[in-house]
C-alpha cells in the first residue's frame, strides 16, 4: 500500500534520564516541548497533532489523560492530542501513530513525544507497577516479576544456546561505556565485567547490572512532510519505513521464549518497506531492558543468527568504532529507560548521530543509516523504524 | 470497609485451584490460559473445559531475590515456566526443594499454595504451585509388605 | 447398612524445627522439654501454607483413596481447626471449590480445639446414616501458634488429615459406633482477637484430657460390650508422647497397641489433625478384620471415641495416596530465626 508522501523529523531533543526529584510529569513534557519547538524554529500554532507515549501516569501519579495534560501544559490547546500505551513500546508505538498522520496527508506538522514519571513510588511498587506489562492474570499474580520474565527467557536461552553470564556482562559494560560519553544518560559511570558478575541476583540468572534502571524522563520530536523538511532544518532525517508487530501477552503461548517473534515481524516489513540491507546499518538502537534482551535484539532484527549474537560480544563489534554498534547512548542499560519516552528517545540518538552531532567521542563516523527497536512487555509489541541522512 | 480488587481475585479462581483450560474438539488442541473462543478454528471450534492432571516438566525457572510489593516478604522463590503433560505451559512457582536443586526437565507437579495475602486485613488468594514429583512414597508400602511377609514366615515357625 | 471410612489421607508440612534449637534459644533444658514431651521435633508450615492448603492437600489425597466417589456425589465438606485463616469466611467452601465438589453441597468449619474433625466425623456419619447425603469429608487441619518461650511453642505444629465417610463395598473402616463426653472445663483457651492461646498448666492432665479420654472411652465400649482386648490399635489424642501412653495404661491397653498410630514425636502436636493423622498411620498398616479404638479430646473439653473395623476393601486402596510415614520422613531441619520468620514472630512493618 503505497504511502501518500515521504516523511521527515525536523527536530529531536530529550531530557536527562535520571531521578528527578523536582520535576513532574508536566515539568518534563514542558521541557522537552519547549526545546523541540524551538529547534525547529516554528510557532506553536504550527502544529497540527501530538501524540505522546507514556505507559503508566494512572498507577505512577495518579495522573491518566496524559494527552490532553500534554496539549494543556505545552500551551498548545486546541491541537488535538493523543496518549499512546503499549507498555515500553509506547514511545515507538507513539512514533508509529506520528508517522502515519504525516504519511497519509492527514497532517503536515506533528509532534511526538514520550514521557514517564516513575520515582514517585517506592521500588516494591515501582515493579509491580511494571508487571502490568506482562499478562497480570497469569504472570504477575503468580510472583513473576518483569526481571523474572526476562531471567526466565535468559535461563533457557544458556541452556538451548550455552551462553555465559559473561557474555551478558560485556553487553553491561559496553553499554556504561557508551553512556559515559552522553550526557543525558541516566547513569554516567563505567563499570567492569566483575561489577556486573559480583551484583546482587535479582532474578536468577540476572544482576543487578543486567537490569536497567527506573528513570524519569521526556524526548521529543517533531515531523514534517520530507518535501518541506529543508524550510525547517538544514539536516532532516528522513524516515524510511517504520512497522510495527504483536506477539501473545505471556510467554506461555510463544513458539519460542527465546526469540521475539514481534521483532522479527516488524524488523522483516520495516526492511521490505525501507527496501534497505542489514548490511545498509550503520547503528542500531535496541531495546536493552536486560543485558539479554539486547543479546535476542541483535539476533531476532536479523543482525546475526540465532545463538550467535555473543561473538560480536567477545569481538567487541557492538561499540562505536565496531561492526554494528549497538545503544550509542547508553541505551536502555546506562542511558536510562523512562518507559514511555524510551522509544522516542531511541529515535532522537539516532537523529543526533544522523546529523553528525553525537557528543562525547561517540560518534559512528560517516553513519547513514540508523535502525531503532523499541518493545513492550516481554516482546507482545514491537516497532522497528529505520533512519537514514537521505 | 471495600477492599479492592475482589471480583477480579474471584474470576479466574477456579482455573487457580483446580488448573483448568480449554480444550477445542475441532482441531483437537489444549489451551492454558482457558479461552472463550479457540485461538486456532475461531468460530468453527467447539470449546470444552479440561482440568489437567498437574503433571509436567520445567520449561524454564528463575530466582526471585527481588519481588514486587505483594510478593517481597516471600523471597527469595523459584518461578518456573512448566510445561504440563497434555501441552501447554503455565507460568507458577516452584516449591518444596531448594533454588539451586531446580533444574530445566525436571518432572514436577500441581500442589495447592497461598499465592499472597492482601494487605490491611483484605483477601487471601489460593492457587497452583509446582513441587517436584517424588514417588518414593510407593516404597513404604513395599517395605511393609516385606516386613509382614517376615512376620508371618516367623509366626509359622 | 455398612457406614465408615472409605477414603482417607493425610498431608504434613516438610520443614521442622528441633525442640532442643527452640530450648536454646530460650535458655530453657532442652533434655527435660525433649524427655519429659516424648517429642524430638515439630512440623513447621512453609510461609505460602495454611489450614486451608494443608486441608486441601490431606482431601486430594482422601478423594485418591476414596476412588469410587465422585466429586458431585460428595453432599458435605466439614474442616474442623483452631487455625482458621479467616475468622469469619468458611474454609471448608474454599476446600470444596479446590476439589471440585461445588455446588451441591454443604460446607462447614467447625470448632472445638483439638477435636473439630472428630466431630464433624460425627457429623458426616450422621448424614450419611439419614440418607441425607452419599459422602461427607471430614477435614482436621491447624497450623497450631504457642506463644514464643512458653510450654506450648515446643509442640504446636502443623499438620492435617481427611476422612470420606460413606456407606457400601468402598468402605474400608466400618465405624460400628461413636460416643462423646463433654463438660466445662477451662484447661486451654484463646480469647477472642488473641494471637496465642493461655492455658492452666498441670491443670491440662487429669481434670481435663484424662478424665474426659478415659470416661469417654470406657463409655463407647461399655456401650459396644467390647474390652482393650477386642483393639488391634488405639490412638489417642497425642499433644505430646506421654499423656496418651498413660491414657492407654489406665484403661488397660498394651503399649504395643498404641505403637503404630503415636506419631507426636516425630511432628508436634497437630491439634485438631492429631488423632486424625494417627488414625490414618494406623489404617496404613491395618488388616482386614483388624478394629482401631480412636479417642480425641479438645480442650474445653471434650472427647469422641469411634470404634473402627477394617474391612477387606483397604487392601486395594491404601496404596492410592502416600503413608503418613512418608510425611513424616520427609523433612528439612530450619533454625529457630527462619522459623521466627515463618511464624510471623516479628512485629509487622
Amino acid at each position: 500500500m503505497p504511502l501518500r508522501r515521504e516523511v521527515a523529523i525536523i527536530s529531536a531533543g530529550a531530557t536527562q534520564f535520571g531521578e528527578h526529584w523536582d520535576k513532574g510529569l508536566k515539568d518534563l513534557v514542558w521541557e522537552v516541548g519547549v526545546k523541540a519547538v524551538e529547534e525547529a524554529g516554528i510557532s506553536g500554532r504550527d502544529i497540527e497533532y501530538i501524540v505522546f507515549g507514556n505507559m503508566s501516569g494512572g498507577m505512577f501519579e495518579g495522573q491518566e489523560h496524559v494527552g490532553a495534560l500534554v496539549a494543556d501544559f505545552l500551551g498548545l490547546n486546541p491541537i488535538p492530542a493523543t496518549r499512546v500505551e503499549a507498555a515500553c513500546a509506547s514511545g515507538g508505538v507513539a512514533f508509529f501513530h506520528g508517522y502515519m498522520a504525516v504519511a497519509s496527508g492527514m497532517y503536515d506538522l506533528v509532534v511526538v513525544g514520550g514521557v514517564e514519571k516513575m520515582t514517585d513510588v517506592e521500588p516494591g511498587r515501582a515493579t509491580e507497577i511494571l508487571s502490568a506489562a506482562m499478562d497480570y492474570e497469569w504472570e504477575a499474580y503468580f510472583g513473576t516479576t518483569f526481571p523474572g520474565v526476562y531471567a526466565l527467557m535468559a535461563r533457557r536461552y544458556m541452556h538451548e544456546y550455552g551462553l555465559k553470564p559473561e557474555t551478558l556482562a560485556k553487553v553491561a559494560v559496553k553499554n556504561h561505556y557508551h553512556g559515559s560519553l552522553n550526557p543525558l544518560a541516566h547513569f554516567r559511570n563505567r563499570i567492569t565485567e566483575e561489577d556486573v558478575l559480583s551484583s546482587p541476583i535479582v532474578a536468577d540468572p540476572l544482576r543487578r547490572n543486567d537490569c536497567c534502571p527506573v528513570s524519569d524522563g521526556a524526548a521529543c520530536l517533531i515531523l514534517a512532510p520530507l518535501d518541506v523538511a529543508r524550510k525547517y532544518t538544514d539536516t532532516p532525517i528522513v524516515v524510511k519505513a517504520v512497522a510495527q508487530a504483536s506477539d501473545t501477552l505471556s510467554l506461555l503461548e510463544r513458539r519460542d521464549i527465546c526469540t521475539l517473534d514481534a521483532t522479527v515481524n516488524a524488523a522483516r516489513r520495516a526492511f521490505a518497506r525501507a527496501k534497505l540491507e542489514r548490511g545498509d546499518v550503520d547503528l542500531v538502537e535496541v531495546h536493552d531492558c536486560f543485558t539479554i534482551a539486547e543479546i535476542l535484539a541483535l539476533e531476532d532484527l536479523g543482525f546475526c543468527a540465532k545463538g550467535e549474537a555473543y561473538k560480536l560480544y567477545e569481538e567487541g563489534q557492538t561499540y562505536v568504532g565496531g561492526k554494528i554498534p549497538v545503544n550509542t547512548d547508553g541505551g536502555l542499560k546506562a542511558g536510562g529507560h523512562a518507559v514511555g519516552a524510551t522509544g522516542v528517545k531511541q529515535i532522537v540518538e539516532i537523529v543526533r548521530q544522523l546529523r553528525g552531532e553525537a557528543e562525547g567521542g561517540r560518534q559512528v563516523d560517516g553513519a547513514e543509516v540508523g535502525l531503532a527497536h523499541n518493545v513492550g512487555g516481554s516482546g507482545a509489541t514491537a516497532v522497528v523504524t529505520l533512519l537514514s541522512r537521505r | 470497609m471495600s477492599a479492592s480488587g475482589v471480583p477480579r481475585h474471584w474470576r479466574s479462581m477456579r482455573e487457580r485451584y483446580r488448573l483448568l483450560g480449554t480444550y477445542c474438539e475441532n482441531c483437537n488442541s489444549t489451551f492454558f490460559p482457558p479461552r472463550k473462543i479457540c485461538p486456532r478454528c475461531r468460530r468453527r471450534g467447539r470449546t470444552k473445559q479440561v482440568e489437567f492432571s498437574g503433571r509436567g516438566r520445567v520449561f524454564s525457572y528463575t530466582v526471585i531475590n527481588v519481588g514486587s510489593e505483594t510478593f517481597e516478604e516471600y523471597t527469595p522463590y523459584v518461578v518456573g515456566l512448566v510445561e504440563l503433560e497434555e501441552g501447554p505451559r503455565v507460568m507458577s512457582q516452584i516449591v518444596e526443594c531448594k533454588p539451586e536443586d531446580v533444574r530445566i526437565g525436571m518432572e514436577v507437579e500441581a500442589c495447592f499454595r497461598k499465592l499472597f495475602e492482601q494487605k490491611d486485613g483484605g483477601i487471601i488468594s489460593y492457587g497452583f504451585k509446582f513441587r517436584p514429583v517424588d514417588n518414593s512414597w510407593a516404597d513404604y508400602y513395599k517395605k511393609l509388605s516385606a516386613e509382614r511377609r517376615a512376620e508371618a514366615a516367623e509366626s509359622t515357625k | 447398612m455398612i457406614v465408615g471410612i472409605v477414603g482417607y489421607g493425610a498431608y504434613i508440612p516438610r520443614l521442622r524445627i528441633k525442640i532442643a534449637d527452640i530450648a536454646r534459644v530460650w535458655g530453657h533444658d532442652a533434655d527435660s522439654y525433649r524427655v519429659g514431651l516424648g517429642i524430638e521435633e515439630k512440623a513447621v508450615p512453609s510461609l505460602d501454607e495454611d489450614t486451608t492448603t494443608i486441608a486441601v492437600e490431606a482431601a486430594r489425597n482422601a478423594m485418591k483413596r476414596a476412588r469410587e466417589v465422585g466429586p458431585k456425589e460428595v453432599g458435605a465438606v466439614f474442616v474442623g481447626s483452631e487455625s482458621h485463616p479467616y475468622a469469619v469466611k468458611p474454609t471448608a467452601a474454599t476446600v470444596a471449590e479446590a476439589l471440585g465438589l461445588t455446588p451441591n453441597l454443604t460446607a462447614v468449619d467447625t470448632e472445638f480445639a483439638c477435636k473439630a474433625a472428630t466431630t464433624a466425623m460425627q457429623a458426616c456419619l450422621g448424614l450419611v446414616k439419614a440418607g441425607y447425603i452419599g459422602y461427607g469429608i471430614s477435614i482436621g487441619a491447624d497450623t497450631a501458634q504457642g506463644a514464643p518461650g512458653d510450654a506450648l511453642e515446643y509442640t504446636a505444629a502443623a499438620g492435617g488429615a481427611a476422612y470420606v465417610i460413606g456407606s457400601g463395598d468402598g468402605v474400608i473402616g466400618e465405624i460400628e459406633g461413636t460416643h462423646s463426653y463433654t463438660k466445662d472445663v477451662p484447661d486451654f483457651w484463646r480469647r477472642d482477637g488473641a494471637p496465642y492461646p493461655r492455658h492452666a498448666g498441670r491443670f491440662t492432665g487429669e481434670p481435663a484430657y484424662f478424665e474426659h479420654v478415659i470416661s469417654c472411652t470406657k463409655a463407647l465400649l461399655e456401650k459396644l460390650g467390647t474390652t482393650p482386648g477386642d483393639y488391634d490399635y488405639v490412638v489417642f489424642h497425642q499433644p505430646n508422647s506421654k499423656f496418651p501412653l498413660r491414657a492407654a495404661r489406665t484403661l488397660g491397653f498394651e503399649e504395643s497397641k498404641l505403637r503404630a498410630g503415636l506419631i507426636v514425636g516425630r511432628i508436634g502436636n497437630t491439634y485438631s489433625g492429631s488423632s486424625l493423622l494417627g488414625l490414618a498411620a494406623v489404617l496404613d498398616v491395618a488388616r482386614p478384620g483388624e478394629r482401631v479404638l480412636l479417642t480425641s479430646y479438645g480442650s474445653g473439653a471434650g472427647s469422641d471415641s469411634f470404634s473402627i473395623r477394617v474391612t477387606d476393601a483397604i487392601d486395594s486402596k491404601r496404596e492410592l495416596a502416600p503413608p503418613v510415614m512418608y510425611y513424616v520422613e520427609r523433612c528439612e531441619f530450619i533454625d529457630y530465626s527462619t522459623y521466627a520468620r515463618h511464624r510471623k514472630l516479628f512485629r509487622e512493618r
